[in-house]
């Protein structure tokens, strides 16, 4: 069945915006989502009512803080097939990967040790690694894309060894849409004794995740690109690594016990048990419970449906697009291999003339890089302009994208 | 005496291997700022009001009616601020 866009956009205040007197159309979902008034009220109530710190303090406000945000947990958990306890909040996809980076990679890589990546990555799956690398003097290897932007699997077979300790991979391209079969490369990762972290930025707003059924070994995603706050996220660890990995901040929540000798003006730390050693200082409390509310948003339409009714927007784009004679689609057009994402660029014109001449007419649309500098090399792309759907976005807003691209090939 | 940086909010490098910086002109100087442009530069070509390539003592960019300048191959601030300066005061 598909989705009523038309009811779920009522839920979206920013939808009664006019830019220069032309309704709001945005198209840039991969690098943020708009919200929900589920999730604004949900972190207006938590700071009209039960603001308070979390965790220790025996008095109301703090526990009624606590269970909310321990409930939030429980629900992100469930709705990527996890436990509780395997879920640590950061404050987005970013910090998830550096955190694995630093308190697995710090931990475990050494002199020789391989980490595997691929060049669609965007930057934060690219960066934390390549740091680590030179720290612990390991190296970081990249998979090849073949010809059509798809990942070269022959290639990433040929690069995984008994020396890659990791593979750290996108499940969707965040330039194409292309979707990885990241259950397939964990299987292979695994063959080798590697573990396997899936950046999930675009893949878990969008597709049922089911982290026991990829057999993934760490998810990374954020809660702005799917209805929640900025400056919350998630990384899922499977519980059996936590044994292996280091504290990544200091400060409080993230100790048990500070046994501090006045004798030799020392102190022993015992650390807190996960997830709360990796969630060091006071967290994103009313971040956690928006993005809860945004689960439970997501959960009310179903994961099926969002896939469906972005490959629906896709496939009518696709088609529409094909009326542009100017205009250049990159990556496949195969439906099965990509979602809600198109990047393209109009001959004679930078990506960001194309965004610019769009957002006359209230269109947001992203230009540039898209913090992916590797996969634009490799393409052989100075930047490209890129559209990208969800949930509330309608086939009649693709028209109007199309009709503003004719136009713009004009000039 | 007026500067050019009354007429500018804020001046970004754009993103990807196309070297240029983007202007965007302060909201309310919008107005006169794209006149006074649209007086003082040549004007190659233009579309529908919105988007407008303009050359200016060899130096070819696009304007556009929101209030933003795209200058191509442009990456160092005071050689951008030399040409502002000559197109907006």
């Amino acid at each position: 069945m598909s989705l009523n866009t038309s009811k779920i956009r009522t839920d979206f205040p920013i939808f009664q915006r006019r830019i220069n007197n032309n309704p709001l159309i945005y198209f840039d979902n991969a690098a943020t989502t708009q919200k929900p008034i589920q999730v604004i009220e949900s972190i207006k109530n938590f700071y009209e009512k039960h603001n308070a710190n979390i965790h220790r303090s025996v008095y109301r406000l703090s526990q009624e803080a606590t269970e909310l945000y321990e409930n939030a947990r429980e629900h992100i958990a469930k709705f990527i097939n996890s436990n509780p306890t395997e879920i640590i909040f950061t404050r987005g996809t970013t910090e998830a990967i550096n955190l694995t980076a630093y308190s697995w990679g710090l931990n475990n890589l050494k002199k020789g040790d391989e980490i595997l990546i691929s060049e669609l990555e965007h930057h934060s799956n690219i960066i934390p690694w390549e740091i680590i690398s030179k720290r612990n003097k390991a190296t970081t290897r990249y998979a090849k894309i073949s010809n059509n932007g798809v990942l070269d699997f022959e290639d990433l077979k040929d690069k995984i060894s008994n020396k890659t300790k990791i593979v750290s991979i996108s499940h969707i391209s965040n330039v194409s849409g292309i979707i990885n079969d990241v259950k397939e490369i964990s299987k292979i990762a695994h063959e080798n004794n590697s573990l396997i972290l899936v950046d999930g930025a675009q893949s878990v707003p969008h597709m049922k995740i089911d982290v026991e059924r990829l057999d993934v070994d760490f998810l990374a995603f954020s809660g702005h690109k799917m209805l929640g706050p900025t400056g919350i996220g998630v990384l899922y660890c499977k519980n059996t690594h936590y044994e292996k990995m280091g504290p990544f901040q200091g400060g409080g929540e993230m100790i048990k016990d500070v046994n501090y000798n006045p004798n030799t003006q020392s102190s022993e730390i015992v650390w807190n048990s996960p997830p709360w050693k990796f969630e060091a200082g006071t967290p994103n409390i009313a971040g956690s419970i928006a993005l809860m509310e945004a689960v439970k948003y997501l959960d009310r339409v179903g994961m099926d449906r969002v896939l469906n009714h972005e490959k629906e927007l896709i496939e009518y784009a696709l088609n529409l697009l094909k009326e542009c004679k100017k205009t250049t689609i990159y990556g496949p057009t195969d439906l099965s291999l990509k979602c809600g994402i198109i990047s393209f660029n109009v001959k004679g014109l930078s990506s960001h003339d194309v965004a610019l001449f769009a957002d006359n007419f209230g269109i947001m649309i992203r230009s540039g890089y898209h913090c992916a500098q590797p996969l634009h090399k490799v393409s052989d792309l100075k930047s490209t302009a890129r559209a990208s759907f969800y949930i509330y976005n309608t086939f009649e807003e693709i028209d109007r994208f199309v009709d503003v691209l004719k136009e713009i090939e004009q000039f | 005496m007026s500067t050019v940086d009354a007429f500018i909010s804020r001046i970004e490098k754009t993103c990807g291997e196309e070297k240029s910086t983007i202007v965007t002109f302060k909201y309310d100087k919008k107005t006169e700022v794209i006149k006074k442009i649209l007086e003082r530069a040549k004007m190659n070509k233009s579309l529908a009001g919105i988007i407008y390539e303009l050359s200016f003592k060899g130096k070819t960019f696009r304007l556009y009616s929101s209030g933003k300048a795209i200058f191509k191959g442009v990456t160092e601030k005071d050689v951008l601020l030399k040409i502002l300066s000559e197109l907006v005061l």
